[in-house]
């Protein structure tokens, strides 16, 4: 079997604060395979982001990882030094965010922030990099790219400066992509166009992505996996098809029910009561018990780990039998 | 038609964008305009939901924000129950004809006072509207109020930001039921909410109206969402009227190019195999807008005749679309 390009075992990210830790990812596990599009769905503040920070080596302090690994191919990466850790963030796993902003530094050229980025990390001259940033522009789709390379980012518009962030998230050939939300700043009919181009452009040179977003239709189309996330914890995790189709835990199939979808024309939608515990207010048990339909007692009293409950699923709801306690 | 609530009639509004005076003179500029909103009429019948899609800039909260009154239009008139709402409108009718309507805001924190109590939130429209009514009959209904959006009436003693995006939006429709409108213009109630909490606000909005007959102008760029709520849908694109008509017929068969290109960049999230058709290019700036159709860039019938001649509404069954491809008959 193929080793996984990106491996999170028990990832658990705490905040230390004045009145006691807050732990804002809990015991998350999931591997990504060499090519393969996973998808991470939840609510705000459900610990999406925090996750992908996590694994860039970006979280914000006094936050820090509290337990588990975190493994690039056969690289442990979530103890190393930053200055380590600098040269694998845009060399082996790419970065994109939601505001194309954060990414662009709107006083210097696109050309200048492309061929820094490249010459970083790979070993071109000037020219060459400036050869290479002109393709990926223009692999992105970025129309008369050689000319546009001078640009400033304002020049752009919101969807050009997204393709920009995309070529450079990619231009020295990562593993693996963490994408944040990276179309939810856009209009509608320009969504679509970024998906399309950043599965095509990381599908031809065999990069994975990490999907974060809480769009459902756009892991829909893009992800090969998905993993549903509640309060800091993994829900269920499995192929994108049957989790749509036939989510297992109740928090996802709740989730499902509450899109409004265009084929189906329902007087209501279903409704999860309730809203998502604060962090500092985290449920007993399972998590998501007190606006479960499905909850008993035992669901109070303790937490279920995420667990396999068939091939290739794992969910974490003491419904299945097969799931163990965490 | 009798039961018409709002007609809106050849409504224009165009803002001034230019650069300050002195730099126009230096640099030898004319005066710059956006056309926000040019030429769009439409009614939206009692107890009916009329909603309004576009993406960012096409005019949706222009057009929202000239029908409650904060802002005036250039040209065109709206008529409310058969009362024009043009220029004078004053004092007492005014404020029999405000009263009747609403408006509730996409982000709900910055429409609520953070400095005031929840209780005070709600009944700031019954002090303005119900003058005769003393405290007592106030703080009972404000408590009544608070039940009917699913929170608690002890909830009236907090202040905005102790409560969840989703709980705020429940405070702003609170606010918007004080006075007992008929009429609620709301402008992407959900858009800053997750799906789960959007689900609540969209059914209490349709408990809502069922319970008290209210009439919606509903704004969104989602379409998901106007499909679950709408019965009359207008498309808006760069500040005109793309097309509009029966939601059902417009989500079956779209006729304007771009209402079929926005059904078509709608993810597939039922899974069922349709692929989406790639569409092209961004919306233009609507400062210069291409002459002609404003959509003949992105548009792959456009023609000479596209390029030059702005295209009216024309009805066709349930639906009128501005497109002369429709009109010829070539699509
Ligand atoms: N006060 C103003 N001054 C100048 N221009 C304005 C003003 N208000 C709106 N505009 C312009 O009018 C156009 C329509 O804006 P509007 O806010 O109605 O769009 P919208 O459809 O609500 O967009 P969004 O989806 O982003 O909320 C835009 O080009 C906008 O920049
Ligand atoms: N700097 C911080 N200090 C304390 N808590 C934080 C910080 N950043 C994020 N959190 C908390 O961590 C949780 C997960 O956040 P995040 O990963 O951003 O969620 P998502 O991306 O799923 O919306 C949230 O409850 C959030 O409030
Ligand atoms: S463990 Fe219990 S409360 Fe949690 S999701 Fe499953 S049934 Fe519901
Ligand atoms: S008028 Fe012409 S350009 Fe405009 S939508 Fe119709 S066919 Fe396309
Ligand atoms: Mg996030
Ligand atoms: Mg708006």
């Amino acid at each position: 079997m193929t080793q996984p390009v990106l491996s999170v075992r028990n990832l658990t990210v705490e905040f230390p604060t004045r009145r006691g830790i807050l732990t804002a990812v809990q015991d998350i596990t999931f591997d990504i395979m060499p090519g393969e599009v996973l998808g991470v769905v939840g609510e705000s503040g459900a610990g999406k982001s925090m996750t992908g920070a996590a694994i860039i080596g970006l979280i914000d302090p006094p936050g820090r990882i509290a337990k588990g690994e975190i493994w690039l191919g056969d690289q442990r990466i979530d103890n190393l030094a930053p200055d380590r850790m600098r040269k694998i963030r845009g060399r082996r796993i790419g970065m994109i965010f939601q505001d194309p902003l954060t990414s662009l530094n709107p006083l210097y050229r696109i050309s200048r922030q492309l061929i820094e980025t490249i010459r970083t990390h790979l070993p071109l001259s000037q020219a060459d990099a400036r050869k290479r940033a002109i393709k990926l522009l223009d692999d992105v789709g970025i129309p008369d790219a050689a000319r546009r390379i001078d640009d400033y980012p304002h020049q752009f518009s919101g969807g050009m400066r997204q393709r920009v962030v995309i070529a450079l998230a990619l231009c020295a050939d990562p593993e693996v992509v963490i994408a944040d939300e990276p179309t939810t700043a856009l209009d509608v009919s320009v969504q679509a166009q970024i998906i399309d181009v950043m599965k095509e452009i990381c599908a031809e040179r065999g990069a994975a992505i990490m999907l974060v977003t809480h769009d459902m239709g756009v892991i829909a189309e893009t992800a090969d996996r998905v993993a549903v996330m509640y309060a800091g914890r993994l829900a269920e995790i499995g192929p994108v098809a049957s989790v749509i189709k036939n989510a297992k835990h109740p928090y996802s199939q709740g989730l499902m029910g509450a899109i409004p979808k265009l084929g189906e024309n329902l007087d209501r939608l279903v409704h999860i009561p309730g809203s998502m515990p604060r962090l500092n207010a985290i449920p007993q048990g399972c998590a998501f018990n007190p606006r479960c339909p499905q909850v008993f007692d035992k669901c109070r009293t303790h937490r279920p780990a995420a667990s396999e409950i068939e091939p290739g699923r794992r969910a974490a709801c003491w419904l299945y039998p097969e799931v163990t306690e965490a | 038609m009798s039961d018409t609530l709002l007609d809106v009639r050849h409504l224009s509004r165009r803002f001034d964008v230019s650069a300050p005076w002195l730099n126009r003179k230096l640099e030898g500029l004319d005066k710059t305009y956006v056309n926000a909103v040019k030429d769009v009429s439409f009614t939206v019948a009692k107890g009916q939901t009329f909603a309004l899609v576009g993406e960012s800039g096409s005019g949706k909260s222009t057009i929202a924000r000239l029908i409650v009154g904060l802002l005036e239009p250039t040209e065109g008139e709206i008529v409310f129950d058969g009362t024009s709402l043009a220029r004078g409108l004053k004092g007492a009718e005014a404020r029999r004809l405000r009263r009747r309507f609403q408006m509730i805001f996409q982000d709900p924190l910055a429409s609520l006072n953070p400095r005031w109590r929840v209780t005070d939130i709600i009944a700031e429209p019954l002090r303005v509207f119900e003058r005769s009514m003393n405290d007592r009959a106030r703080h009972l209904r404000v408590g009544e109020l608070l039940t009917l959006v699913g929170l608690s009436p002890e909830d009236g003693l907090k202040f905005p930001h102790q409560f969840s995006g989703g709980q705020r939006q429940r405070i702003a429709i609170a606010r918007a039921l004080a006075a007992n409108p008929e009429f609620i213009v709301c402008d992407e109630p959900t858009s800053a909410l997750d799906v789960s909490v959007q689900a609540q606000i969209l059914n209490l909005m349709k408990d809502l109206q069922d319970e008290f007959g209210l009439t919606y102008v509903f704004i969104s760029h989602n379409l998901q969402v106007v499909r679950h709520m709408a019965t009359e849908i207008g498309v808006l694109y760069l500040g005109r009227l793309a097309e509009v008509g029966e939601a059902e017929a417009l989500f079956a068969t779209p006729q304007h190019p771009y209402t079929r290109m926005l059904l078509d960049a709608v993810p597939d999230i039922e899974m069922t195999g349709r692929r989406r058709k790639k569409v092209e290019g961004e919306i233009p700036s609507p400062i210069d807008p291409p002459p002609g159709c404003p959509f003949h860039p992105r548009c792959p019938f456009a023609n000479a005749r596209c390029r030059s001649e702005v295209p009216g509404l024309t009805r066709r069954g349930p639906q009128a679309a501005a497109c002369h491809a429709v009109e010829e008959g070539r699509i």
